[in-house]
């Protein structure tokens, strides 16, 4: 593979973002390189001076709690992720979404924030994260004498287009992501539907998060795609579940609102726009009965996926 | 560069490297571990799993920086390692010994990263269940597909290393030989399941495959291929190649000495394109140079113009009077036609009749192996060509052809075959390597990697079939006509035979009194096609199976019981009318799958009422001729000889692609002289060496080549035997041969003892037998097509989801009939693997061609099944001999394939009411069909 020149392996953010720096653009941030190995060699992308590898960085590689809050660094792998008993129960989307990306190959080395930075409207880690409406921490090249700079981002504000981020990862890079873990009453669920043939990308993927107080849903999440050029929140169904009673005959109007949102498109050789409406109330229906039952029984053990 | 220090196999290790080098190619190029595979270079396979830190990953994608301080273990390390822990030297890991003993290895070629993501698996769980396995194997694809068997190595090696690691005996432990369906009791030999000879080679490692061999000054050689499907050639400048730094040669048409093409059949297949390109894959210049980089981008530096022509996308275009004109000749490749009785008397004796026009696409075979040749020059200043191909003489006619040698002064030595399933017959690089070689006088090596080998080489025809079929109330057939297009792409390869096989078979194994097909294998800008596993008769058998379902329910009969009515019989007349005079087990296999399915109760595991998915079992047959047939002379040649230590080789040029071919002939050669046989070596595919036993296609081996070595050391044992009775005045007769030894008169001369003294006669204790099939007649003379036929029954129990249309396939049965089982164990191999494979046509495999170009042409958008596909299988064998067969054998390589799709199809019609007229099923069709109210998919 002679698609770029130097590989570092900076053990803190100040070093990786000096590389970065040094080179002036012409290097970029790798993390698993599941992704971007894969664009360079296939010349999707052009090649690079320099890759500059954030796996071996501690503030990157770290999944902490600190009171209500969850820290997820960006380098953390999703096989770590899915082992990881505190998100089991804080973020059992994200266990469930980081558990269906490839297989246990590319899990051990890919990583969340590579999901995130790859900016795929329907990214599974991605999508999980809306629902948890998670934020980002980006670090910066610093300007001269300055230190870097570090700041919080909301998800959402990381994705530009389809495989085009917020996130300038030859200048920038995402430290780690943080999210509220669940609280009483409150749980996620995260399903997809992915096809045998054509190309390997889910058709759709939906993860939900609920609080559930009083037997009412007090205010809910949803986030899906591909459902338009970066991820949806699908805003209309939240605030129709807000402040309703639980009931599965409410599923088929909700999912009218999520379709009515949502942006469905036809992609050649994968799905069309018509089976992607269809799958919405499967999926929604699928994805809140579980968040639901979850948040009502206080349990919140992560499925393996059955898809194939 | 840079300097990586990790620990390799509990070894530190440092080693210079590339800043941009991948662990894969530290591994296999510059540390010389060659057990690491690469199959895809793209994450997808799995193929180059090795454990870093305990955890597999795929090693092609992992910069070998990323290893810096780790500990990395590849196949190579799983023996020592356990011989540490164990103190015993000789051992293979638990691993290793159970996919041995237990069949795993077919090619070999997934082995390492088998092994290894389940190395990881059994380190973290040594107990772990079906689903723990399925999941930790979902990206480690075995094409040959022994998933069930991989499965149970598995959990019986897991066992063996939890007893190690507790310090219980294990004696608990399952057996490592998987169950296997029953068979007839076997002889000496002959029956019984048995390891093969390279099984060990293939799980330590050691294996090589072409890419695994080095010489030194070997050069790295790269194809420039035209990316345009139809086009002139305007303008052809190699300069700015030539002329960067390290590369040593850059050819074109004009470069080639001899003949122009090449072709199995038809010579139409430019080596390297001169005037015109016709698919995107063509050859139009070839660059030998110091590295495989240097290679690449002179590729990139080679200058062609051309002229876009229409595309001809499809065969029903290519028929068209005005379509535009792939070769001079004219876009038909071949008419087939089969016509017995009057069909239009058949339909007015119906009393029902239907049509209905099926597609398939096009199938790629996904060997995990991608092709590569190494050419050079021997001592004798020879061409050496080292490759794995189906057909090694083939190749050395080919090759001498196009340089302009007599066939003698080239030589084709084979090396292992990572998988073929019919695409590596044609020409890859054989000739481009043969070509530089001469030219540079150095080793060259072609490796292509997974785009080009998906774009490059022939698939399996694309096709649309019309059948129509008619018959009495009571089910009696009374005709069939079917009208086949097939695409066979821009070269003829072998289309015309595959077609005409599809034709032959296009009204399914039963016995129709009145019968038209008409078959148009056209040129067309696609890829060509060529043989696939089933040679047209999957894709016939789709066709005309789901007819069969369709017609019991238009007529609300049993689909077995109409079925079983209409089958082909011995003393019954083929579509080509051909009498069969023995050997027809499909009525058996058919009674035995029904049987089956009647056995288990329906509503087991019937999901809930409330629930949206729905169970049901489909069912259909498929027959499948063994060799060559249609008149073509059918030969194999084996050599047998006998040493002095009391052991034998044998020695043919038949392809081990997996198959378990190795173990056929090395059976034959041990039952016949009486020899065990693990002290039977076999020597395969080496042209200077061993007899020409043809190409490795139509399910033909087990019978020629089996028979070849049979009588090959028939002949030596009659002579040993000879030798004997002379010395030791005995009748020969009265000789018996058992246990390595010549037993007569209470005397046993070991058979080391009787090479020695045939030796000191003069004699040499060695036989060569060229095996005919028995003859057989051109299509349209009405007589013995093909001399053996195999049979299938099969049954599918799938589940679909009706708010998601997602299908699962839950269960398999089979029952085949393939005469005698040889080696039960590579047989219930190749029978799952063959099925394997008729379910990833029906669900998960598609290649996508568009206006010429491949739009799948990366490994990441042809899904082919994994574990987490593969269900379990129930399989029977019915073993209704061939008089002419080994032991009564005839082949079992493709008919396995070919009765897997209708079944799930119809399984699919079964549980959801939608009949899928195209594969594969496309669950997005299926739901809105199902939404529509519709009942088929077309
Ligand atoms: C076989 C296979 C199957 C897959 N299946 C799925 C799937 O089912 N679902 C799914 O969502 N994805 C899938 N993927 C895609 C991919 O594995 C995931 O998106 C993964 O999470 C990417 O992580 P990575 O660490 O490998 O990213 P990389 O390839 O290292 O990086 C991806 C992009 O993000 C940038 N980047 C990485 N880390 C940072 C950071 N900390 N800060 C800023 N920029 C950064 C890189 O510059 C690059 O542009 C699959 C990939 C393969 C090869
Ligand atoms: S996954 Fe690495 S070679 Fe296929
Ligand atoms: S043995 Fe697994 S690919 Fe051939």
């Amino acid at each position: 593979m002679a698609h770029w020149q130097h590989y570092y392996q900076p053990t803190s953010v100040g070093e990786a973002l000096t590389h970065l720096q040094h080179h002036s653009g012409a290097a970029r941030v790798i993390a698993g390189g599941t992704d971007l190995l894969l664009e360079i060699q296939q010349g999707h992308r052009p090649p690079v001076a320099a890759l500059v590898d954030v796996t071996r960085i501690p503030d990157l590689v770290t999944v902490a709690r600190d009171g209500d809050w969850c820290y997820v660094g960006a380098g953390v792998t999703h096989t770590a992720i899915v082992a990881s008993a505190e998100l089991a129960q804080a973020a059992t989307c994200l266990v469930e979404s980081c558990g269906v990306i490839g297989g246990p190959q590319v899990r051990n080395v890919a990583t969340l924030g590579g999901n995130v930075a790859h900016a795929l409207p329907a990214g599974d880690g991605t999508l999980s994260l809306v629902a948890l409406d998670a934020e980002a921490e980006i670090a910066q090249a610093p300007g001269a004498g300055q230190t870097p700079a570090r700041q919080w981002r909301p998800i959402l504000d990381l994705y530009r287009g389809p495989g085009q981020s917020a996130v300038d990862a030859s200048r920038e890079l995402i430290v780690r992501f943080r999210f509220r873990a669940a609280g009483p009453g409150e749980a996620t669920a995260f399903k997809r539907v992915m096809r045998p043939q054509g190309v390997a990308l889910p058709i759709l993927g939906l993860a939900a998060w609920v609080s559930v107080q009083a037997g009412v849903i007090a205010a809910a999440r949803i986030a899906v795609g591909p459902a338009g050029p970066t991820p949806m929140r699908a805003r209309r169904a939240e605030a129709a579940l807000a402040g309703q009673a639980w009931t599965p005959e409410a599923l088929p109007a909700l999912a009218d609102l999520v379709v009515e949102e949502a942006r469905l498109r036809t992609s050649p050789h994968r799905a069309t726009a018509e089976y992607r409406r269809e799958l919405i109330l499967p999926l929604l229906s699928r994805a809140l009965t579980l968040a639901v039952r979850r948040a009502v029984t206080a349990t919140s053990a992560p499925e393996a996926a059955e898809e194939a | 560069m840079s300097t990586l220090t990790f620990t390799l196999n509990d070894a530190p290790t440092t080693v210079e490297v590339r800043d941009n080098e991948t662990l894969a190619e530290v591994l296999r190029y510059r540390l010389g571990l060659t057990g690491t595979k690469i199959g895809c270079n793209e994450a997808e396979c799995g193929a180059c799993s090795v454990l870093v830190n305990g955890l597999p990953i795929d090693s092609c994608l992992y910069p070998a920086l990323k290893a810096q301080g780790a500990s990395v273990q590849t196949v190579e390390g799983l023996a020592p390692e356990w011989r540490r822990a164990t103190g015993d030297p000789a051992a293979l890991h638990p691993l290793q010994e159970a996919f041995v003993q237990g069949g795993v290895p077919q090619c070999g070629f997934c082995i390492p990263g088998v092994l290894m993501t389940a190395k990881g698996l059994l380190d973290r769980n040594p107990t772990p269940s079906d689903a723990d396995v399925r999941a930790a194997l979902k990206d480690t694809y075995c094409r040959c597909a022994g998933y069930s068997f991989i499965l149970h190595a598995i959990q019986a090696a897991g066992e063996r290393v939890q007893a190690q690691r507790t310090g219980t005996n294990g004696a608990a432990a399952q057996p490592l030989l998987p169950a296997l369906p029953a068979t007839q009791p076997p002889l000496n030999v002959i029956g019984r399941p048995l390891p093969r000879p390279d099984a060990v080679d293939k799980v330590t490692g050691a294996a090589r495959y072409t890419d695994d061999y080095v010489f030194p000054g070997m050069l790295h050689a790269r194809t420039l291929r035209a990316g345009v499907p139809h086009a002139r050639i305007k303008r052809l400048d190699t300069a700015r190649a030539k002329a960067l730094p390290g590369v040593v040669a850059v050819l074109t048409a004009a470069d080639v000495p001899g003949e122009k093409n090449h072709g199995l059949v038809v010579q139409d297949w430019p080596a390297l394109c001169a005037d015109k390109v016709r698919y995107v894959g063509d050859a139009v210049a070839v660059v030998a140079a110091e590295t495989r980089e240097i290679a690449s981008a002179a590729l990139g530096l080679i200058e062609v113009e051309y002229e876009a022509l229409p595309v001809v996308s499809d065969p029903v275009q290519a028929r068209r009077p005005d379509a535009p004109t792939v070769h001079a000749t004219g876009n038909l490749l071949k008419h087939i036609k089969v016509r017995k009785g009057d069909v239009a008397q058949g339909f007015a004796e119906a009393d029902v009749i239907l049509e209905r026009t099926y597609h398939t696409p096009f199938y790629e075979h996904a060997f995990l192996e991608p092709e590569c040749a190494i050419g050079r020059i021997a001592e004798d200043g020879r061409v050496e060509v080292i490759v794995g191909s189906q057909i090694p003489y083939q190749d050395r006619s080919q090759i001498a052809r196009c340089l302009g040698l007599p066939d003698d002064q080239v030589r084709v030595i084979g090396a292992l075959i990572g998988g073929g399933f019919g695409g590596k017959e044609d020409i890859a690089g054989q000739i481009h390597v043969a070509l530089l070689a001469r030219v540079t006088g150095r080793p060259v090596k072609m490796l292509y990697d997974r785009h080009e080998s998906l774009v490059f080489h022939p698939k399996r025809h694309a096709t649309q079939i019309r059948v129509k079929v008619g018959a009495k109330r009571d089910g009696t057939l009374t005709a069939v006509e079917t009208e086949l297009y097939g695409d066979s792409g821009a070269y003829a390869s072998l289309g015309e035979k595959v077609m005409t096989r599809a034709t032959t078979h296009s009204a399914g194994p039963y016995e129709v009194p009145h019968v038209r097909a008409d078959c148009y294998a056209m040129y067309t800008n696609n890829p060509p096609a060529g043989a696939f596993r089933g040679f047209g008769v999957t894709q016939s058998a789709f066709a005309v199976e789901s007819t069969m379902d369709l017609l019991a329910e238009t007529l609300g009969l049993d689909p077995v019981a109409l079925r079983r009515q209409n089958l082909l019989r011995v003393g019954g007349v083929t579509n080509t009318g051909q009498v069969l005079r023995e050997s027809v087990g499909i009525t058996r296999c058919l009674d035995l799958v029904a049987d089956e399915i009647k056995r288990r109760p329906a509503a087991a595991g019937q999901p809930a009422a409330a629930s949206r998915k729905r169970r049901a079992w489909g069912l259909a047959l498929g027959y499948k001729n063994t060799g060559l047939g249609g008149g073509a002379p059918d030969k194999a040649g084996a050599e047998v000889e006998l040493y002095t230590d009391g052991t034998a080789e044998v020695r043919t040029s038949a392809a081990e692609i997996g198959q378990g071919l190795v173990t056929v002939v090395q059976m034959c050669t041990a039952e016949e002289l009486g020899l065990p046989p693990a002290r039977v070596r076999v020597l395969l595919s080496d042209t200077d060496r061993t007899p020409d036993a043809g190409p490795t296609t139509a399910s033909r081996q087990t019978f020629v080549t089996g028979n070849a070595a049979r009588l090959a050391a028939r002949t030596l044992r009659q002579a040993v035997a000879a030798t004997l009775a002379e010395r030791f005045d005995q009748q020969p007769d009265n000789i018996r041969f058992e246990e390595g030894l010549a037993r007569f008169d209470g005397q046993a001369v070991p058979l080391g003892e009787a090479a020695q003294l045939m030796q000191q006669e003069g004699r040499m204790p060695r036989a060569v037998y060229e095996y005919w099939a028995p003859a057989t007649q051109p299509l349209g003379t009405g007589g013995d097509m093909h001399f053996a036929f195999s049979y299938a029954a099969q049954a599918a129990e799938v589940e679909v989801d009706l708010d998601t249309g997602e299908v699962k396939v839950l269960h398999l049965i089979a029952a085949h009939d393939i005469g005698r089982a040889i080696n039960p164990l590579a047989l219930q191999g190749q029978i799952e693997g063959g099925m394997i494979m008729g379910l990833g046509n029906a669900l998960t495999e598609e290649f996508i061609v568009e206006q010429g170009r491949v739009v799948t042409d990366v490994l990441a958008r042809y899904k082919m099944p994994s574990i987490r596909h593969a269900p379990p299988i129930t399989s029977f064998i019915v073993e209704d001999a061939v008089e002419a067969g080994p032991y009564g054998a005839k082949g079992v390589g493709e008919i396995a394939s070919i009765p897997t799709t209708p079944a799930i199809t119809n399984a699919i019609y079964n549980a959801c009411g939608v009949r899928v007229l195209k594969t594969p099923v496309d669950q997005d069709q299926l739901l809105l069909a199902l939404k529509r109210g519709d009942r088929e998919v077309a």
